[in-house]
């Protein structure tokens, strides 16, 4: 029964690393962009849920409301402002560049809340649960992971249904020709980061309810997030879900072996299906 | 006197150290038809790109309803009317045939050609919109881009070698589709190497040579003899 | 005209005033221990310690391509097989130095073998989840203090040399030894057959691959090379720093984001460039340091400032002014006079 329990709570946990990883995997499809900043981000959002609730008494959750549109907002700014300048054929510009940022993120946060872990406090919804069978699922984690799965759905949904997709897909596909079509890539480019740091605002604030953070936690998370994309096989956002999952589930059962080997065993999975399948589980497939 | 639509002066394009194009000149007028004729590498597919915007150059070298846009981003110059089918197709291999053409409509202009009468004008995309767009003959890709560049309701329609790669049916279709695109009042400058064919679908012809215009005219009034020593430089 | 007329050049004026001042420099260096005071020469040995590591990274990205940002991975390796060889395996500190590098070179190879699966920014990425694997490990490792660290052993800190000034002065010259040999070592990999291959493949991978180059062996051996000198190089960090815990021996931010801000600063794919940008990194820190935290953000703007505006650095602007080249690696056809 441990067992399956630390299966069952691996598999909630991923949802939250499937929203680590969604902004990632969306900014990859449209501008191949990695976003070394991309934790710091995560963790931004979280100091900036703590100073939404803190501020005006507000739930966790409903501190979405302010945290979802400012990230997003910061997102189109850093992407037109900064990093529209670093795209292009070379690798290392963007790199160097959202490293500078990660530092500068990091030693911000530092400056303004100090090292000191801090949480958001969600009430009784943190220890709210169901009996479900022989095991006991947390309100909270299922919440985390059918958020999760929501988020996906609709970026799947946004991505193929809407003119909004379409442009992103065209701009992803050529970025000249869809510059033809009148499609500025700037603005493009800074839609997309919008969106991707839109969902990032969710997982920093459930990140923030589930576990104590200080400034120094955004490389983890970038990590945890890069390991669910490559998993799923790049640009492939339900492989992405899916392999938040193994990610989870695989740090859980580690952690149920030895309390140490948790992390480590998340990271040993991740090179092992690199090792056995370096295009991921579901090869990008879009075309 | 009707004042020109586009109006290219001196207009001068470089690859890093190579340079494409020598002081250009050219003149479209409303609802004139012009072709552009000249040897691979005369700089042709250039001048296209220049105009339509991918490649930046001095304002003042392109100007169109009599303003400077030669330094205008692609997505701007689109917004103006210009549209451009570019050499070799280009679709996007990741939307279908009807995505392709709704982008081609994303700006949203005014005028006669929606979804609806791309599919007129070419039936057989209608039969295939929810295809990939990689999986279309040559033929249908090229109606696709064709159809693509008409959904922004362009005053002035951009065509590159159109024919190029195509089998002669093919290309006999898609030039029989041109006067039902040109007819409707809108401008034009074809880039044909079937001189037959430039000089059939055009009032005035302008040939490249080696980045410079060596020869213009009217259509009906040029001679072999001159278009071919304006072509091959002998 | 007959091919005999030209020779082929590599050094040029510049080139030998800077090996005749290099020399100079070096001289100074090597007497440092006598004319710097403690804090003084702790500094240098930082300086130059930091100075490998850019090099090597310099090496790694800004030559053969492989951007990693997970080279704190053989740093802190080389900090515990420092410290698991002399306090467990009884080695002289030196002697331990040494043999980290050969372990980092070790260690290097199927760590190559796996994370060349992965192109450009994944790459990355995955080396940095390769340091983050030996982080954890490390962590678990309780012989040596597991998540808090340890200490260097009394007895072993007392064989690196007699007295704490004897010791510093030993550090010193080891790291600045270390610097040396890397900037040979590197020297000599560029001026090699492999290092003009390397430039062909940096070049284009393409028309590389279609001479006939190995690209993937030409990378891996340099990856095996700068894996082996960086993990030396930590050795030497934490022989200094007596003291090595998890978090330390692989910061992210301490052994790549500096090292990378750096190389970029200074000018990526340059001898030069790690040169200079470690000038600047350390007279800003060391004008800075007072601000705290603040000193990082002004780093991490400069830095980004730096690849924006000027993305060849400090030294590629000199470079555009000018055709100076301190380290005689590219060729010259020169006229030959008469004789
Ligand atoms: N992207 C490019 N980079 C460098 N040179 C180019 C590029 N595109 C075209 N050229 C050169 O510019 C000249 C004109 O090319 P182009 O405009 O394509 O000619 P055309 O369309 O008439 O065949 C040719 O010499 C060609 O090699
Ligand atoms: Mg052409």
């Amino acid at each position: 029964m441990d067992w399956l329990n630390a299966i069952v709570q691996g598999c909630l946990l991923g949802g939250l690393y499937a929203l680590f990883a969604a902004g990632l995997s969306l900014i990859f499809g449209v501008m191949r962009l990695v976003n070394i900043a991309h934790g710091d981000l995560i963790v931004l959002a979280a100091y900036l849920g703590l100073t939404v609730t803190g501020a005006l008494g507000l739930h966790p959750l409903m501190s979405l409301l302010i945290v979802i549109p400012a990230m997003a907002l910061i997102g189109y700014v850093l992407q037109r402002g900064i990093l529209n300048r670093t795209i292009g054929d070379d690798l290392l510009a963007p790199l160097l560049v959202t490293f500078g940022l990660s530092v500068i993120l990091q030693n911000g946060l530092l400056e303004v809340f100090s090292a000191d872990p801090q949480k958001m406090n969600a009430g009784a919804l943190e220890t709210a649960s169901i009996p479900v069978g022989g095991i006991t699922l947390g309100v909270l984690p299922v919440l985390m992971f059918l958020t999760a799965v929501g988020v996906i759905a609709g970026l799947q949904w946004m991505f193929y249904h809407t003119a909004l997709g379409r442009a992103f897909r065209a701009t992803s596909d050529n970025q000249a020709i869809a510059q033809l079509m009148g499609l500025n890539r700037a603005h493009v480019f800074g839609l997309a980061m919008a969106l991707a740091l839109a969902v990032t605002g969710i997982a920093g604030v459930f990140l923030g309810i589930r576990t104590s953070f200080d400034p120094s936690i955004g490389g983890g998370r970038l990590i945890f997030g890069f390991e669910a994309v490559i998993i799923g096989g790049l640009g492939n956002l339900w492989g992405t879900l899916l392999g938040g999952i193994i990610l989870g589930v695989s740090q859980a059962v580690g952690a149920q072996i030895n309390p140490g080997w948790q992390l480590l065993a998340g990271h040993i999975a991740f090179l092992v299906l690199l090792a056995v399948r370096p295009k991921g589980l579901f090869p990008r497939m879009d075309g | 006197m009707v004042e020109p639509l586009l109006v290219v002066a001196g207009l001068d394009a470089h690859y890093r150290d190579f340079q494409a194009l020598y002081g250009v000149d050219l003149q479209v007028d409303p609802g004139e038809v012009i072709a552009i004729i000249g040897a691979n590498g005369a700089g042709k597919t250039t001048l296209m790109a220049s105009i339509a915007g991918l490649l930046p150059n001095r304002p003042d070298a392109i100007r169109y309803r009599n303003e400077p846009i030669g330094r205008l981003r692609a997505d701007q110059v689109a917004a103006r009317g210009i549209a451009l089918v570019p050499e070799g197709r280009q679709l996007f291999p990741s939307l279908s045939v009807e995505e392709n053409l709704l982008i081609g409509g994303q700006l949203g202009r005014p005028g006669p050609w929606s979804l609806e009468t791309v599919f007129e004008l070419f039936p057989i995309l209608r039969e295939r919109r929810a295809t990939a767009s990689t999986a279309l003959s040559g033929g249908q890709q090229q109606m696709v881009a064709i159809g693509r560049a008409l959904m922004s309701n362009p005053d002035l329609l951009l065509l590159d070698e159109i024919s190029l790669g195509l089998a002669p049916v093919i290309i006999k279709t898609i030039y029989e589709a041109l006067p039902g695109i040109i007819g409707t009042g809108m401008s034009a400058i074809i880039v044909e190497q079937d001189i037959g064919k430039a000089l059939a679908v055009s009032q005035r012809v302008y040939c490249l040579q080696e980045g410079r215009v060596s020869l213009q005219g009217h259509s009906n009034q040029l001679t072999r003899a001159q278009i071919s020593r304006a072509y091959f430089g002998v | 005209m007959s091919a005999s007329r030209y020779r082929i050049v590599q050094s040029s004026a510049a080139s030998r005033v800077a090996a005749t001042l290099g020399l100079i420099v070096l001289a100074a260096l090597v007497l440092a221990p006598y004319w710097a005071g403690r804090s003084d020469l702790r500094l240098l040995g930082e300086i130059l310690l930091y100075l490998s590591l850019a090099s090597l990274w310099n090496l790694l990205a800004g030559y053969a391509g492989l951007v990693s940002v997970g080279q704190q991975a053989f740093v802190g390796l080389g900090g515990y097989a420092l410290f698991g060889l002399t306090i467990f395996g009884g080695l002289n500190p030196i002697v331990a130095v040494l043999a980290a590098g050969v372990i980092g070179g070790l260690v290097a190879m199927p760590v190559a073998a796996l994370i060349f699966r992965l192109r450009g920014a994944y790459f990355a990425i995955g080396t940095w989840v390769m340091a983050e694997v030996f982080r954890l490990v490390a962590a678990q490792v309780s012989a040596l203090g597991g998540g808090s660290g340890t200490s260097l052993p009394t007895a072993v800190v007392q064989s690196i040399a007699d007295g704490r000034d004897a010791r510093e002065a030993t550090s010193y010259w080891l790291a600045l030894a270390m610097a040396v040999l890397v900037l040979a070592v590197i020297y000599a990999v560029l001026r090699s057959r492999k290092g003009l291959a390397l430039t062909a493949i940096r070049d284009n991978e393409l028309a590389a691959r279609s001479l006939g180059i190995d690209i993937w062996r030409t990378k891996f051996t340099i990856y095996v090379i700068v894996g082996a000198l960086t993990a030396a190089v930590g050795a030497l960090i934490f022989l200094q720093k007596l003291r090595i815990s998890p978090d330390a021996a692989f910061s992210v931010n301490d052994w790549t984001a500096f090292v990378i801000f750096i190389v970029v600063i200074g000018g990526i794919g340059t001898v030069e460039g790690p040169i200079i940008g470690v000038i600047v990194f350390f007279l800003l820190r060391e004008t800075l340091a007072d601000l705290g935290t603040t000193y990082l953000i002004i780093l991490g703007t400069f830095a980004i400032g730096v690849m924006l505006l000027a993305p060849k650095g400090l030294w590629g602007m000199v470079r555009a002014r000018s055709d100076i080249q301190l380290f005689a690696l590219r060729r010259k056809v020169v006229a030959k006079l008469k004789d």
